[in-house]
């Protein structure tokens, strides 16, 4: 059972390559292996003839034909399934893409022309600005009179609010003249 | 003849741009193996026709991730393979919980597997009842299941080793051990069949 030279194989050693052997795919130094042990055993001599008759017999299996329904069931299915879609499927047809490309074109065209208008309009509100701007030059004017004149109005507040000055009687206008008055 | 000439992959990757009919011709190529194929590892015509609908169904599902990193066939059977794996699993796990309620229904007393048929093939009856490739394929689903796709993958489909191996998710070496413990079996199951004189010399 046991190889007594150094290229033979044991018995259980064949488990991995004997098949391989037998499909004529070993290589040269297996294959010399092989055939040095199988004339040495008879029982693994027997045991390769054997699974090769195995392999002609299993030949012998009818292939078995699905039924003429089988299309019909599959085709049924496949069309029950759900449909997902990848990037490409949503472009079924050419005519959906000439369609959807027209689409686009016509949006664009009329986001365009209204974008045109748009720009018009906002000319015309930038431009309203500049005529309000010939009129900012009075009341800035105004303005700057209020704050030079500011100090000036304060003065006025604080006077016209000092009530010592109310109990005073009224005064000629020449003032002047009373001022002489009281120094006489 | 154009589209005849495509290979399986091209055929795929059109299916994948939507081309409906390189899946009719990929399925009219292969549902004849793929039935048979599922047959043999089932041993049910209506069971083997649904799970090759299914098989078909899941290469289409999968038609818009499709990657043409592997052969088809490799591609197309690995899903057979697992479809028919978990269908004689289940089918395992139904017939266990049958034979258990059956077992409990029989009450204590009874001696289990009393009432069981002898189930010891009596080789020369069985080949005049049954045909040739009846026995067959009965020495072949006796396999274990792992070792059943092994043989029917090796034996009828143009598979190399490491595309079986890719399949049964195994390595090389480990797969031709399968097939050698396969073919050791079968030669037990079908010895009527192959039996030769010890004479005979390879």
């Amino acid at each position: 059972m046991f190889g007594n030279q150094g290229n033979l194989k044991r018995c259980d050693e064949l488990e991995e390559s004997l098949i391989e052997y037998l499909d004529g795919r070993a290589n040269p130094a297996l294959r010399a292996g092989i055939e040095n042990h199988l004339a040495g055993c008879a029982a693994c001599r027997t045991r390769a003839e054997e699974f090769l008759r195995i392999s002609v017999v299993l030949d012998d299996l009818p292939e078995v034909s699905p039924s003429p329904a089988f299309d019909a069931s599959l085709r049924a299915r496949i069309a029950a399934e759900p449909t997902r879609h990848n990037f490409w499927n949503w472009l079924p047809s050419p005519r959906l893409v000439l369609a959807t490309a027209a689409l686009i074109a016509v949006s664009v065209w009329v986001a365009s022309v209204s974008h045109v208008k748009t720009d018009q309009a906002d000319i015309a509100a930038k431009s309203a600005p500049a005529e309000i701007a010939k009129t900012v030059p009075a009341s800035n004017e105004a303005d700057f009179r209020m704050i030079r004149d500011l100090p000036v109005l304060e003065n006025y507040d604080v006077v016209s609010k000092f009530d010592a000055l109310s109990e005073l009687p009224d005064l000629p206008l020449n003032v002047g003249q009373q001022g002489q008055k009281e120094t006489r | 003849m154009e589209a005849m000439a495509r290979t399986d992959v091209q055929l795929m990757l059109d299916v994948k741009a939507g081309d409906e009919r390189s899946f009719e011709l990929l399925l009219r190529k292969y549902r004849t193996p793929l039935v048979s194929f599922l047959y043999r590892m089932v041993r049910d015509t209506g069971i083997a026709e649904d799970l090759a609908q299914e098989v078909f169904l899941r290469v289409y599902r999968a038609r818009n991730e499709y990657l043409p990193s592997a052969k088809f066939t490799t591609w197309m059977f690995r899903i057979a393979t697992n479809v028919a794996l978990n269908s004689v699993r289940d089918n395992r796990y139904r017939q266990m919980n049958v034979s258990i309620d059956q077992t409990a229904d029989r009450g204590e007393d009874e001696q289990p597997g009393m009432d069981l048929p002898d189930r010891a093939p009596i080789i020369e009856q069985e080949l005049v009842a049954r045909s040739r490739s009846e026995l067959i394929l009965r020495a072949v689903h006796a396999l274990p299941e792992k070792q059943r796709a092994a043989v029917l993958l090796h034996k009828y489909q143009e598979l190399d080793y490491g595309e079986i191996a890719r399949i049964l998710e195994c390595s090389e070496s480990a797969l031709k051990s399968l097939l050698f413990r396969a073919y050791e079996t079968l030669r037990g199951e079908l010895a009527p069949l192959v039996g030769v004189p010890k004479s005979v010399k390879v």
